[in-house]
């Protein structure tokens, strides 16, 4: 355990980033505001990357960083954009099914947990003269490249797929045609009226109908 | 800091996850339950690859596969949050009844 040989320093700091991860995890669905909900993610990922960075992978703890602050900056954008509530200026609990996604929960901790307390895992620390950026860049550059340049593909076909899934020009005609807001109640009258088309090509086509 | 404690630490994420993904009515809130669990299956990667895993880089590349993965899902997330909102003025879960387009 040469290179795992860590003082009481971080033992005290992984308590408090493990304590901030799992209290911010949970306040993410116990607060009012969305856009709070975002920033609580955030948190809960940074305590994760900065104690991933306490194990040495320094890379994988600051892309995390990087990559989350983005991703939840997106995320509070699109909690104002379309979201009912986003500043929590009304309570708000909006949940389903809460029963069994609580005993869900409760049960994939505790089978997971009983498997981290029971099963015995190979002892095998990083070495101490493993340079953990270095060996990581070899290895998406090296052995297993195909596995790096299968990932940027899959990453351009989902750039792809979410511009044909959220164009304005849906692929059965304008995507807003005859959209109509739910009910208040299940199976209630809609809550409003049909969505006006901004597009100026939706707006011809509309004209066209009056006359 | 030990493998069973990070290891404990990534059931509770994936614990919390597990819940919201089951419970919230919000599309993104929901998608925030799959993160949650996401981040937890990285720290117990990152843990496997720093306690059991002598330091092979592969155990580094799966993190970075699910780093991967977990942008997939919020891209392909987002465009179908758009996609329902465009056609049912709906941003939650119990508005959509059908597959229609």
């Amino acid at each position: 355990m040469e290179s795992m040989n860590h003082g009481l320093g971080v033992d005290i700091a992984f308590l408090l980033l493990a304590t901030l991860a799992v209290v911010t995890g949970w306040r993410v669905f116990r607060t009012d505001s969305m856009v709070r909900a975002s920033f609580f993610l955030l948190v809960s990922f940074i305590a994760v990357g900065v104690i991933m960075i306490l194990l040495a992978a320094e890379y994988l703890g600051v892309a995390m960083f990087f990559m989350m602050a983005v991703e939840m900056t997106v995320m509070a954008l699109f909690m104002v954009m379309f979201m009912m509530n986003p500043a929590g200026l009304n309570p708000m609990n909006m949940v389903h099914q809460e029963r069994i996604a609580i005993g869900a929960g409760v049960a994939g901790f505790l089978i997971l947990g009983a498997m981290a307390l029971l099963a015995t895992f190979p002892d095998q620390p990083v070495p101490a003269g493993l340079e953990p950026v270095r060996s990581l860049g070899n290895e998406m550059l090296g052995e297993s490249m195909l596995i790096f340049e299968s990932a940027g593909l899959v990453l351009l076909t989902t750039m792809i797929g979410v511009v044909v899934l959220s164009s304005h020009r849906g692929r059965y005609g304008a995507a807003a045609e005859g959209s109509m807001p739910p009910g208040l109640e299940p199976g209630g009258d809609p809550a409003g009226k049909p969505e006006e088309d901004e597009a100026g090509e939706g707006g011809h086509h509309h004209h066209h109908h009056h006359h | 800091m030990t493998l069973t404690t990070l290891l404990l630490l990534a059931a509770a994420l994936i614990g919390i996850g597990i819940y919201g993904a089951l419970s919230q009515q919000s599309f993104v809130m929901l998608m925030m339950g799959l993160e949650l669990i996401l981040n937890g299956v990285m720290l117990a990667a990152v843990a496997f690859w720093a306690f059991s895993g002598a330091g092979v880089p592969e155990g580094q590349l799966l993190t970075i596969i699910v780093m991967a993965v977990m942008a997939i899902e919020m891209a392909m997330g987002f465009a179908l949050v758009v996609a329902a909102f465009r056609g049912k003025q709906a941003d939650m879960t119990e508005s959509l009844t059908g597959l229609k387009h």
